[in-house]
């Protein structure tokens, strides 16, 4: 496998290589050339924005078709909290987890039963002092891919802990290992995901080494199988194991609004997620206690995987945690090291312009002056998402001058200046006393 | 040759809404550049304190920032008031910003103090009516080993 992985791709028929992606990647990885949107790879964080803004439809999040789950003998569905809140008028989650096994799913576990335990594990891992404070949540994997690319000095702010959909798949595998008394290896754990970089993951998983998901199905692909199955099922199962507190996660201030201080923040929304890091950057939130940070507006029921409009998707779920037990599981004395990180979050500076620090001074320089020349419209008629971010490519050898359509009209109009001096040119012969000052000077 | 990058800065005086943005400016440069984590963070919040500092009580000024590869030079200069008791001031909590300033947040006295945790330099030249120039250096090697 390539060492960057991504779930967010371009159908090339369909873009059009207008700059609505460009424009608003959070990270400048995209460019557009030859009238199709390309993405800079390492800079890539699966956030999704590129496909929530494209009019076409032309950016696309790769995920497994449901036929995927008869591959195994034993397929587990793990829905994320957000897919309850897609369904209109639903009374119980058993409803949904019911449906889920008609569709060909031999088991169900809910995320937001392994929320519930990563509520507890944070709970007590913010007890002691071993965390750099503020804390910030490692539940979103594109603010945590964000963080190691753009925020070197909050790599260690960054929660060690697996997120709940990680500790729900190694969860799964153990009860269904138990209940079917197959190998391990037989058995099929498949996520139901809002989101693009939550099936980046899987591939390119943070804090471990292997994730133990076996496929990522997206929530709008699963919500389409089962939402005409649901209204006919007359006696649910009672398969659900979740709370307030797990489902809660669905929403931007779930996580953060459970745990014990108050001393909390919660943003939601990649720009505003950017504008808080910079903040925790400069030493502002340092007397913050926990960081919440979600990537999509509402949380992750405003994943692009999504049906619902993210507002009505929190207002069901908010209806459908006052049918939930508060909690279901204890407070943990201790979070057992299976779930907290092998591998740290290291730095990975994409944006850096050369290793050679003086190599780097002299591009900035020349960047800095060629943003002087530019018209500062950041038009995006280049190709480039600003005029910035052009002139940087310009520097590291990606994009010509001329390519700036201002640039390209102030040597046509040179040109034209230098035409019409050509054509009221006349000879000296030619010339009268009173054209004398027409005549061409030389420079 | 040793390579220099030089920036320069006007910082508009209570101007508290885009204060900052100078120092966030070279934060993005620094890692534009590749410096160390740890040396672009100092630099960075020590330079936002100074310009905070001018915004507040100078009624703006301008900032010089002098990179290169072993160290990072920041010259602000204001034409403000000036630092009446400098040895005050450098205390942690000492302040003189007025009530309103207060209310927007600023003036918790901890300006000076933290330039000084985080500079590996820090020059003061100030006069009374006339103005104050604060050069702050965070050298490379700090960072290193």
């Amino acid at each position: 496998m390539s060492e960057f992985y991504h779930s967010v791709t371009l159908n090339s028929e369909s873009c059009k290589g207008c700059n609505n992606c460009m424009k608003r990647c959070p990270t400048e990885a995209i460019r557009v050339r030859n009238g199709k949107a390309h993405i800079i790879t390492e800079r890539c964080i699966d956030c999704g924005e590129c496909i929530r803004v494209c009019p076409n439809h032309a950016k696309q999040a790769v995920s497994d078709p449901l036929s995927r789950i008869s591959d195994f003998p034993y397929s587990v569905a793990l829905p994320a909290p957000a897919f309850f809140g897609q369904f209109k008028n639903l009374d119980s989650l058993d409803q949904v987890l019911t449906a889920l096994k008609q569709i060909g799913f031999q088991d169900v576990f809910e995320v937001s039963r392994s929320a519930e335990t990563v509520s507890r594990y944070t709970e007590q891992l913010m007890k002691s002092d071993r965390l750099n404070r503020p804390v910030i949540s490692s539940a979103c994997p594109a603010v945590t891919r964000l963080i190691r690319v753009r925020f070197p000095n909050l790599c260690r702010n960054v929660l060690p802990l697996l997120p709940p959909v990680e500790i729900a798949a190694r969860m799964a595998r153990r009860e269904a290992v138990q209940k079917s008394g197959l190998n391990p290896e037989q058995i099929g754990i498949f996520f139901i995901s809002p989101c693009p970089a939550k099936a980046t993951y899987i591939h390119m998983p943070l804090g471990t080494e292997k994730s133990e998901i076996d496929g990522v199905l997206s929530i709008n692909d699963v919500y389409l199988e089962i939402v005409g199955i649901i209204s006919r099922i007359e006696h649910p199962e009672p398969l659900s194991q979740s709370s307030r507190i797990g489902v809660g996660w669905a929403g931007s201030g779930g996580e953060a609004s459970v745990l014990p201080s108050d001393n909390y923040l919660a943003a939601d929304g990649i720009e505003n997620v950017i504008k808080v890091l910079s903040e925790i950057e400069d030493d502002k939130l340092d007397t913050l206690d926990f960081i919440e940070l979600d990537a999509c507006c509402g949380g992750c029921v405003g994943g692009v995987l999504t049906v619902e409009n993210p507002y009505v998707a929190k207002s069901r779920i908010q209806k459908l945690l006052k049918t939930l037990p508060s909690s279901r599981q204890q407070h943990r004395d201790e979070v057992p090291s299976s779930a907290l990180w092998t591998v740290p979050l290291e730095y990975v500076p994409v944006m850096k312009l050369h290793d050679d620090v003086a190599t780097a001074m002299k591009m900035m320089k020349q960047i800095e002056d060629l943003v002087q020349e530019m018209p500062g419209l950041d038009c995006g008629s280049c190709g480039a998402p600003a005029c910035r971010a052009f002139s940087e490519d310009v520097v590291r050898g990606l994009a010509s001058r001329g390519d700036c359509i201002f640039k390209r009209r102030e040597q046509v109009q040179r040109l034209v200046e230098e035409l019409s001096s050509l054509e009221n040119y006349l000879p000296p012969p030619f010339r009268k006393p009173e054209d004398e000052d027409g005549a061409e000077k030389e420079d | 040759m040793n390579e220099v990058l030089l920036l320069h800065y006007e910082i508009r005086g209570g101007d508290f809404i885009h204060a900052g943005e100078s120092s966030g400016h070279v934060k993005n440069i620094l890692k534009r550049l590749g410096f160390h984590p740890n040396l672009i963070r100092r630099t960075a919040i020590a330079m936002y304190e100074g310009e905070i500092n001018m915004v507040i009580h100078a009624g703006g000024g301008t900032a010089d920032v002098k990179i290169t590869p072993e160290q990072i030079e920041i010259r602000l200069a204001d034409h403000g008031p000036g630092i009446k008791n400098l040895d005050l001031a450098m205390r942690e909590g000492y302040s003189t910003a007025s009530d309103s300033v207060r209310e927007l947040g600023f003036g918790a006295g901890m300006g000076l103090p933290n330039m000084k945790k985080y500079a590996d330099d820090l020059k003061i030249r100030t006069a009374v009516g006339k103005g104050t120039t604060v050069s702050i250096l965070t050298k490379v090697s700090r960072n290193q080993g």
